[in-house]
């Protein structure tokens, strides 16, 4: 009972944390444009591009796949660079990990709730760019026709298990000393490659497709499309149902949070031992 | 003889700063992961889309070109602009503002390594992602295609000496507004896309970024159909790149000369964890 309220008590206090740090920085509306102004550049070199060259400019049937799919990326960056860049923050730029690992907190949940800020204005900007989307370059999503619970499931299990892969490269950033700067940022780039976000995972080489069918995110994206638009991108998933798209997200899910919650007590150990949790690299 | 010493002392500086940045190409082996596979990756997502509308092949060309500029625009930012604030994070500013030299000795030493380390690494991605996405350049006005390049160069990077004196005075909003810059310019420079695509006139707007015009004179040297979708002819961007060349050498030898001075007085030259 106490490490329950214990890991809650880590979760909420670093929640607000981590909100104080994304956002003090500056006044409420530099820190909107900040927010959203990322993400929707990202979007609008998609819709440029589709403007350029694919037939049928952004009326073209494979735009609004594209552009959900896209949009709902923002998550990962976010919540992979939240979660890890934690570590590296309090570590590298505030010398505070040490009295962290002092303090009463459960650091699983510490780490977890660094990441929360993250996802909040994540949250914000998925929503803005899907607004615009709608209201701005036409996309038809009919409200009526959303899939209420399978976007729902598809997108609380699929954050949970991008917070475990966070938690995942948050132990490889308690263990490394060079790039782990870019660690969620780079992991997130060949993400967007391989899981189909902008692109079905049909058109990559067989090798490669492989790969993308490993990734939970592939099916994450693929549930959210079918959820939000009606059909998935991907004529590879398509023989699987919203049931078992659902079914192989929870699983991996579950697989990742076994797996990242192993590897962080495994580096939190040897950053113990090899003295890394108050290591400043001043690279 | 004054004049003399003051020379040597520069070029001993920008030396110097030079080195670090050159050397670590070396003895940091890691880069070549994380600079060159993973914007690798990055070029790949772009050109399966233009795969996945059916975009004629010269499109693979202009994202790998584009890849390989995005280098430039990110040692611009988190090398050069940045750079000032975290050299305060790790108390080294105060030691560069003691020292008997030129604080534009300093940013041009910055420069220099910057741009050899990062012309090794776009080289690479030019040469991998040429080869892997089967890109055909068609290189016949040499000259001209030199003379962007390092004119985009010496805008970007005055540019970056601009942006270092400004941060100058940051704390972490140094480190979020470089965030902050970083995918915006990627739209506005035209990176994945020619820059003609955004508007004649928001183009244009777009064009104070050098990136936008040196990317878009490249393409039309580069590759055959890409000046009908150029913006200008290159003879008048790269007058343009040369004027911007001397306007953000000048803008930031004055904010270095002006920012230097509200910090001190104002004590944030050495105030860090800000």
């Amino acid at each position: 009972m106490n490490h329950q309220r214990e890991g809650i008590r880590s979760l909420r206090m670093s929640t607000w944390l981590g909100w104080r740090i994304e956002s003090n920085w500056t006044d409420p509306l530099l820190f909107a444009i900040y927010s959203i102004a990322k993400p929707m550049a990202g979007a609008l070199i998609l819709v440029f591009m589709y403007m350029v060259v694919a037939q049928g400019g952004l009326k073209n049937p494979f735009f609004p796949q594209i552009f959900v799919g896209n949009a709902f990326y923002i998550y990962v960056g976010s919540v992979l660079m939240g979660v890890s860049w934690a570590i590296i923050d309090d570590r590298e730029h505030y010398g505070m990990l040490k009295y962290i690992y002092t303090a009463p907190l459960n650091i699983y949940f510490y780490v977890l709730g660094r990441g929360v800020a993250k996802t909040l204005t994540a949250t914000a900007a998925v929503l803005i760019t899907l607004l615009f989307g709608i209201f701005v370059l036409g996309i038809q999503i009919d409200v009526a026709g959303i899939d209420w619970i399978l976007l729902v499931l598809s997108l609380a299990v699929g954050l949970l298990g991008l917070a475990f892969m966070g938690i995942l490269l948050g132990g490889v950033s308690l263990v490394t000393a060079r790039h782990n700067y870019f660690i969620g940022e780079a992991v997130a780039g060949a993400l967007y490659f391989l899981c189909g976000a902008v692109f079905p995972i049909d058109i990559l080489p067989k090798v490669l497709q492989l790969f993308g069918q490993a990734l939970p995110l592939t099916y994450w994206l693929e549930a959210l499309r079918r959820a939000i638009l009606g059909q998935g991108s991907s004529q590879l998933l398509a023989s699987l149902s919203n049931e078992a798209l659902l079914g192989i997200l929870a699983g991996s899910t579950l697989a990742l949070g076994f797996i990242s919650v192993a590897f962080y007590r495994w580096a939190e150990h040897r950053a113990k031992e090899k003295g890394l949790i108050d290591m400043q690299t001043a690279y | 003889m004054k004049l003399r010493r003051e020379v040597e002392v520069f070029l001993r500086t920008v030396k110097g700063r030079a080195y670090p940045r050159i050397v670590g190409l070396q003895r940091e082996k890691s880069w070549l992961f994380f600079d060159i596979v993973l914007p690798l990756l990055q070029v790949a997502a772009f050109v399966f889309i233009y795969r996945a509308i059916q975009a004629p092949p010269e499109f693979a060309g202009f994202v790998v070109l584009g890849g390989a500029m995005v280098a430039y625009w990110m040692n611009v930012l988190w090398s050069m602009a940045t750079q000032l604030y975290w050299e305060k994070e790790q108390g080294n500013l105060a030691l560069y503002i003691m020292a008997p030299t030129s604080r534009m000795a300093i940013l041009l030493g910055m420069a220099v390594g910057g741009i050899v380390a990062t012309t090794f690494r776009a080289a690479v991605v030019i040469l991998v992602g040429s080869l892997i996405f089967q890109v055909s350049f068609t290189i016949e006005r040499i000259p001209e295609l030199i003379g962007v390049f390092l004119l985009t160069l010496l805008a970007l990077y005055g540019m970056g000496m601009l942006f270092s004196s400004l941060f100058l005075l940051y704390g972490r909003e140094a480190w979020h507004m470089a965030n902050l810059l970083q995918e915006p310019v990627f739209l506005l420079s035209g990176f994945y896309f020619p820059i003609r695509s955004l508007g004649f006139w928001t183009a244009l707007g777009a064009s104070i970024i050098p990136s936008t015009l040196g990317l878009d004179a490249m393409r039309q040297l580069l590759f055959p159909s890409a000046p009908q979708l150029g913006l200008l002819a290159v003879e008048y961007e790269l007058a343009a790149l040369g004027v911007l060349s001397v306007l953000f050498l000048w803008f930031a030898y004055w904010a270095l000369r002006y920012m230097e001075d509200l910090a001190r007085r104002e004590g944030r030259l050495t105030v860090r964890g800000q």
